[in-house]
C-alpha cells in the first residue's frame, strides 16, 4: 500500500501528501505509532484526514499509511455486551491491553478472533440462496439468537456447510458463484459505516414501541422502526428517558450511542445493566445491550464516526429480523463535531458556525431507521425494524438552533422537555402542550386490539382536559380560582390528577419505572370515572369541598404504584369512587360508613 | 537544541515561527523576547515549516526580528511529588511561595489521557458537607463534579471554603434507618485559581491557614493581573497534581476550580487570534469538548483508592444561566449548585436556588446504608413542596393572601419555613445529614398529611414527628 507524509497538522485534523491512489473515507495509519484516521478531503495529491486519536507529537514529515479500504465495522457474533469506542475499538479489550487510561496507538479488533462460537447450519450443500439468507444460527447468548447471512450482493450455491465450533473468521462453509468462483463464508461481515445496509423494500411501521413510561406510551407513543428526538436543557432528564426506554421497550436488540456525553454515564449503564432483569426474557438486560462509548473527552473525530459505527450495528441485527431501538445521545455533540472538523478544513459555515451540509447528515442518519422487510429469498416472511431515538442538548434550552430545527423535519415524534417542569420535580419533564407524535393514528388499530377500544378515547379526554387547564390557569393567574365555575374546579382537580397521579413517574422507584399499556389504560380510566362521578355528585348537591376530599382520591393517587398483579385493585378503587360520590346529604353517609371500614 | 529567530507575524498571544524542522503538535516552546522577557509557548498548529506558537505569558516586549524561540521536543509537563502538599505554584506550576523547588517523584504532561470509561467506578459515597441545601437536597458524592452557578459580589467563595473544611465521607450503616459515623480517610485539596483578585486568591488562602489545611492543600495560583493565556495550562497543571495524589497516593482529593468563566475568556482570546469561526457569543465552537478535558477529570478508577471530586466555581455573566460557560458546563457536569440573588440580598447564607440546582448523582449516593432510607423521597417532597409554595406565594402577590386556598396558604407557610431555617445556615454551622433530615422533616409536618405524595406511607409512620407520637 502507498504511504504519504503529513504537512499539516492542526488539532484533530492533518494534511498529508502522497496519498494519490486512496480514495474519500478511506482508513489511513498515521504516524508512526499507527493512529486511525479517516480521509475526509482530497485536493490535488493533499488529503485531509481526520484522526481518530489525540495528534499531540505529529508533525511534518511523519509517515501516513494507506490501507485502501473504508471506514468500517466488524460484524458478527461478539457484539452483544460489549462496550466499544466511536470506532468499535473494543474499550474492555483496550483496558486490559493499556490499564485504566486510554492511551494511543492501542488497537483491537472489534470482534475477538480466538472466541468459537458453536454454529448450526439451516441450508445444506447444493441449496442456493441469495444476499440476506440465512444459512445458519449461533446462540449468542441465552435472549439473541445470531442469524448468520449470507452478505449482500452475494449469492450462489452452497458448495459445502458444516456445523461446528468455530471463530469469526474461520469458514463454515463455502458458496459457488453462477461464476463459477469459489467464496468461502465466514461469521463475518465487514461493512463501510457511511453506507446504509440494504433490504427489500421499506414498511410503514405501525406497532408501538412500547417504553413503559406513560406520557411516551399514552400520549406521545413512537413504533417499532419509528424516530423520535427528545430536546431539552441540561437537567431536564434526556438521559434518564434514553436510559429508561433503553431498560424497558419491548425491542429485541438496543444500541446505545453516548455520543460525546459524561464517562460516568457509561459507567452506570455497565455496572447497572447487567443486573437489571429484562422484563420479557427474564435475562440481564446487557444481553441485549451494545454500547458505543465515546465520552465527551475522548478524541472529537471518533465522536463523529460513533454514530454511523453505531446505526450500522443496528441495520445488521435489522437485517436478521429484528426489532432494534438505537439511542443516540446527544445528537449535539455529534454536529459540534462535525462542526469541529468542517472549521479546521476551513469550510464556509453555516448558522452558529455548523456546516452547511448538518440538515442533510442528520436527515440521512435519521432515514437509516425504518421497518423493512429483509434481503433474502425468504423476503417478506422476515421483517426487522431500527427506531431511533436522539436527545438533543440545545444551548441554553434554545429550541429555535440550528440541530433542534433540522432535527424537528425529519422526526416523527418530539418529545420537549421543560426546565420549568424539572425544577418542580415533575419527571419525566415532557411538556404536553407542546410535545407531538405523529404515529399516533397508526397504532390505533395495534391499541384497539390489545388494550382496549377505548384507550385512544381516554387519551384524547385526558389531553382536552390538560388543554383547558392551561387555558383556565391563565384566568385563575389574573382572578383567582372562584372566577371558575364549579364545573371548571373540578375539570382543574382532574387535570392536576393526571398530571400527577399518571404524568409524573419516578424512574428510581421500582413500583413506578415501568407500567403496561393495560396499566395505563386503567388508571386513565380510573381518573376520567373520577372527573364524572364528581361532576355527577355536585349536579346532585355535594359540596366540591367534600368531593376533593374523598378518601379514594389518595387511593387513585397510589394507583401508579399497583403491580400487574394487583389488576384487580382498579376494580375496588372503581366501587370506591361509585360509593363515595354520590350527591348531597348521601354523600355524608357514605363517607360515615366508609370512615367506620377499615382504612 | 532547535532554536529559531524566524518569528514573521506576532497576533495577540500567538507567533507565527517560519522555517522550522521536526516540530510537532503541542511541543513546548520557550520564547525569548528582545527585552529579556521570557515565556513558554506550545504549538497549536504546524504546517510544513511554520509553526503557530501560543506564548502562555503573554507577547510583550517581542518582536519578529529580535525573539528567539526554542523547541523543547516536549509538551508542557508538571513534575509531581507529594512534596507538593503545603506549596503555592504559580499558573504554570513553578513554585511562588518562596520554597524550594520540587524534586519530581515523575514528570507528567499537563494534558493527561482520559480514563477508559470501562475503568471507571461509580461514584457512590456520600460526602457530607454539613450544608443542608446540599447535603439534604443535592449531595455531593465522592468522584463527581459539582460546579457552583455564582455572579459577582454572591459569597460562592465562602460556599466553597466551607465545603472544603466540612467535607465529611460517612461510614456505611448496616441500619437503614441510622446514619454511619464520619470517617477518616486521607485526602488533600488542590486549588486553581484563574484570574481572580488576588483578595479573593488571599481569602482562601488564609481560609487554608487557619483551618491548617494548607498542610494537605496544593494550590496554584494565576491571578488577575497574571497573564492570560497561562489560565488555559492553570486547570491542567491543577489536575495533573489530583490525579498524581489520587491514583498514586491514593488520596481522596478535593479540586476547586475558580473561575472557570476567566478560563473560557482566555480560550476565546487565543480563537479570536487565529480568527477562528465562532460558536455563541463568540466563543470557540470546541469550547464545549474543552471544558469537558477537564471537568472529566473528575471521578474514580477501578481498583485504586483515591479519588478525585470537582467543585469548579463560575461566575455567570449577568446571573445568565444560558450564557455560553454555564451552559455547556451544565451539560457536562453532574449537576450543578447555582446561588441567587434574591436570596442574597434578603440575607440568606447560603443562597442556593434550590429548584434548579441539580446534583445527578444523588441516587447513587443516598438512601439506606449511605444515607438514610427516607432521604431520597424526603428531598422529592422537599422539592415539590417548595416548588408549589413559591407558586402560590405568586399568586398571592397578584391576588392577595386571602385568595389561597388552606392548603396554598400550608405551603406559602412552608416555603418561607423552609428559606429561613433549611437553606439559611451559619458559614461556620456544620449540620450533620441526621440533623438535615430532622430538619426537613419538622418542616413537612406543616403540610397536610395528605399532601405528602412523594414519600412511601412507611417513612411517613416512622418518621413523621406527629405520626411518631401518636
Ligand atoms: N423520570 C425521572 N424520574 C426521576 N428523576 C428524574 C427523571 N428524569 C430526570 N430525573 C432527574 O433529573 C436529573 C437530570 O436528568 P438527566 O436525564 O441527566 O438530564 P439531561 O440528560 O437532560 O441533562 C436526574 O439526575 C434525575 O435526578
Amino acid at each position: 500500500m502507498e504511504q504519504g507524509k503529513i504537512v499539516k497538522v492542526a488539532g484533530p485534523l492533518v494534511v498529508a501528501e502522497g496519498l494519490i491512489e486512496s480514495k474519500m473515507y478511506d482508513l489511513v495509519r498515521v504516524g508512526a505509532e499507527g493512529l486511525m484516521g479517516e480521509i475526509i478531503e482530497m485536493r490535488g495529491d493533499r488529503a485531509s484526514i481526520q484522526v481518530y486519536e489525540e495528534t499531540e507529537g505529529l508533525g511534518p514529515g511523519d509517515p501516513v499509511d494507506a490501507t485502501g479500504a473504508p471506514l468500517s465495522v466488524e460484524l458478527g457474533p461478539g457484539m452483544l455486551e460489549s462496550v466499544y469506542d466511536g470506532v468499535q475499538r473494543p474499550l474492555d479489550v483496550l483496558e486490559r491491553m493499556a490499564g485504566a487510561f486510554l492511551a494511543r496507538g492501542v488497537t483491537a479488533p472489534g470482534l475477538d478472533r480466538e472466541k468459537r462460537w458453536e454454529f448450526t447450519p439451516t441450508v445444506s450443500a447444493g441449496e442456493r440462496v441469495i444476499g440476506g439468507d440465512i444459512i445458519g444460527t449461533v446462540q449468542e447468548n441465552v435472549v439473541i439468537e445470531h442469524r448468520i447471512m449470507v452478505p449482500p450482493g452475494v449469492s450462489g450455491t452452497i458448495a459445502d456447510i458444516a456445523p461446528g465450533a468455530y471463530t469469526v473468521t474461520d469458514a463454515v462453509g463455502h458458496l459457488t458463484t453462477d461464476g463459477g468462483d469459489t467464496i468461502a463464508l465466514t461469521m463475518m461481515q465487514v461493512w463501510p459505516v457511511r453506507m446504509a445496509r440494504p433490504y427489500a423494500r421499506r414498511l410503514s411501521a405501525a406497532e408501538p414501541l412500547t417504553t413503559g413510561t406513560r406520557v411516551i406510551d399514552t400520549f406521545f407513543p413512537i413504533v417499532k422502526g419509528g424516530v423520535a428526538c427528545i430536546p431539552g436543557p441540561f437537567g431536564a432528564g434526556k438521559t434518564v428517558t434514553q436510559h429508561q426506554i433503553a431498560k424497558w421497550s419491548n425491542a429485541e436488540v438496543v444500541i446505545f450511542i453516548g455520543c460525546g456525553e459524561r464517562g460516568n454515564e457509561m459507567t452506570d449503564v455497565l455496572m447497572e445493566f447487567p443486573e437489571l432483569v429484562d422484563p420479557y426474557s427474564g435475562e440481564p438486560l446487557m444481553k441485549r445491550t451494545v454500547l458505543v462509548a465515546n465520552t465527551s473527552n475522548m478524541p472529537v473525530a471518533a465522536r463523529e464516526a460513533s454514530v454511523y459505527t453505531g446505526i450500522t450495528m443496528a441495520e445488521y441485527f435489522r437485517d436478521m429480523g429484528y426489532n432494534v431501538v438505537l439511542q443516540a445521545d446527544s445528537t449535539s455533540r455529534w454536529a459540534e463535531a462535525m462542526r469541529e472538523i468542517s472549521g479546521r478544513l476551513e469550510e464556509m459555515p453555516g448558522d452558529e458556525g455548523f456546516p452547511a451540509y448538518l440538515g442533510t447528515k442528520l436527515a440521512a442518519f435519521y432515514e437509516r431507521a425504518g421497518k423493512v422487510e429483509c434481503l433474502g429469498a425468504d423476503s417478506g416472511v422476515r421483517n426487522g425494524s431500527v427506531s431511533v431515538v436522539g436527545s438533543v442538548s440545545p444551548p441554553g434550552g434554545d429550541l429555535s438552533e440550528p440541530v433542534v430545527q433540522n432535527t424537528l423535519r425529519v422526526v416523527k415524534v418530539f418529545w420537549a422537555l421543560q426546565d420549568q417542569l424539572a425544577f418542580q420535580r415533575h419527571f419525566p419533564a415532557i411538556d404536553w402542550l407542546t410535545s407531538y407524535s405523529l404515529y399516533l393514528d397508526k397504532v390505533e388499530t395495534y391499541w384497539n386490539a390489545e388494550v382496549s377500544e377505548e384507550y385512544r378515547g381516554r387519551r384524547d379526554r385526558c389531553m382536552a382536559i390538560l388543554q383547558r387547564e392551561n387555558e383556565l390557569a391563565e384566568i385563575v393567574r389574573l382572578v383567582g380560582l372562584e372566577a371558575l365555575s364549579p364545573e371548571e374546579q373540578i375539570l382543574m382537580e382532574t387535570a392536576k390528577s393526571i398530571r400527577e397521579d399518571f404524568l409524573q413517574q419516578n424512574a428510581f422507584r421500582d413500583d413506578d419505572q415501568f407500567s403496561s399499556l393495560k396499566e395505563q389504560d386503567l388508571l386513565l380510566k380510573t381518573i376520567l370515572l373520577f372527573h364524572e362521578r364528581a361532576i355527577e355528585a355536585h349536579a346532585a348537591g355535594a359540596a366540591l369541598k367534600d368531593i376533593f376530599a374523598a378518601p379514594v382520591r389518595e387511593r387513585i393517587t397510589r394507583a401508579k404504584y399497583l403491580g400487574p398483579e394487583d389488576i384487580d385493585q382498579y376494580e375496588s378503587i372503581a366501587s370506591d369512587i361509585e360509593t363515595q360520590l354520590v350527591g348531597g346529604g348521601a354523600n355524608e353517609d357514605a363517607r360515615a360508613v366508609y370512615a367506620g371500614g377499615e382504612r | 537544541m532547535r532554536e529559531y529567530m524566524t518569528t514573521r507575524d506576532i497576533v495577540g498571544p500567538l507567533l507565527l515561527i517560519e522555517s522550522v524542522v521536526d516540530v510537532t503538535y503541542g511541543e513546548l516552546v520557550e520564547l525569548e523576547y528582545p527585552d529579556g522577557t521570557k515565556s513558554l509557548g506550545n504549538v497549536l498548529e504546524v504546517n510544513g515549516d511554520v509553526a503557530l506558537v501560543q506564548a502562555f505569558e503573554g507577547t510583550r516586549g517581542s518582536n519578529p526580528s529580535g525573539t528567539k524561540a526554542k523547541f523543547l521536543g516536549r509538551s508542557l509537563e508538571l513534575g509531581v511529588s507529594r512534596d507538593m502538599l503545603g506549596r503555592v505554584f504559580d499558573g504554570l506550576g513553578r513554585p511562588n511561595d518562596g520554597g524550594p523547588e520540587i524534586i519530581p517523584e515523575k514528570r507528567l504532561s499537563i494534558y493527561g489521557s482520559p480514563i477508559n470509561p470501562t475503568a471507571r467506578d461509580f461514584p457512590d459515597d456520600f460526602i457530607q458537607t454539613g450544608v443542608s441545601a446540599i447535603d439534604g437536597l443535592n449531595p455531593l458524592v465522592r468522584g463527581q463534579k459539582l460546579p457552583i452557578f455564582s455572579g459577582s459580589g454572591l459569597p460562592h467563595n465562602e460556599l466553597a471554603a466551607q465545603i472544603a473544611r466540612q467535607a465529611a465521607v460517612l461510614a456505611r450503616s448496616a441500619q437503614a434507618d441510622a446514619v454511619g459515623e464520619k470517617l477518616e480517610g486521607e485526602f488533600a485539596v488542590v486549588f486553581a485559581a484563574m484570574g481572580i483578585t488576588f483578595e479573593d486568591a488571599d481569602f482562601f488562602t488564609q481560609e487554608f491557614r487557619t483551618t491548617s489545611a494548607i498542610e494537605r492543600a496544593v494550590l496554584f495560583l494565576n491571578l488577575a493581573d497574571d497573564p492570560a493565556v497561562e489560565r488555559i495550562a492553570t486547570p491542567r497543571m491543577a489536575l495533573t497534581a489530583a490525579e498524581y495524589l489520587a491514583y498514586e497516593c491514593d488520596m481522596h482529593v478535593l479540586v476547586i476550580l475558580t473561575d472557570m468563566t476567566y478560563y473560557c475568556e482566555a480560550l476565546r482570546e487565543v480563537s479570536a487570534a487565529r480568527k477562528e469561526v465562532p460558536g455563541r457569543r463568540g466563543y470557540p465552537g470546541y469550547l464545549y469538548t474543552d471544558l469537558a478535558t477537564i471537568y472529566e477529570r473528575a471521578g474514580r478508577v477501578k481498583g485504586r483508592a483515591g479519588s478525585i471530586t470537582q467543585v469548579p466555581i463560575l461566575s455567570m455573566p449577568d446571573d445568565d444561566k444560558t450564557h455560553p460557560i454555564p451552559d455547556l458546563t451544565g451539560y457536562i457536569t453532574e449537576g450543578q449548585i447555582i446561588l441567587d440573588r434574591n436570596l442574597h440580598r434578603r440575607g440568606i447564607y447560603p443562597p442556593v436556588a434550590v429548584l434548579p440546582s441539580l446534583s445527578r448523582l444523588k441516587q447513587k449516593g443516598i438512601g439506606p446504608g449511605k444515607t438514610r432510607e427516607d432521604h431520597a423521597d424526603l428531598s422529592n417532597q422537599l422539592f415539590g413542596a417548595y416548588a408549589r409554595g413559591l407558586q402560590a406565594k405568586e399568586l398571592a402577590v397578584i391576588l392577595g393572601e386571602a385568595a389561597l386556598s388552606d392548603t396554598d396558604k400550608a405551603f406559602v407557610a412552608f416555603a418561607d419555613a423552609f428559606e429561613d431555617r433549611f437553606i439559611r445556615q451559619g458559614k461556620h454551622e456544620e449540620r450533620s445529614v441526621a440533623e438535615t433530615l430532622a430538619l426537613g422533616w419538622e418542616l413537612v409536618a406543616l403540610l397536610p398529611r395528605t399532601e405528602l405524595k412523594r414519600i412511601k406511607d412507611e417513612y411517613v409512620a416512622k418518621y413523621l414527628p406527629a405520626e411518631k407520637e401518636a
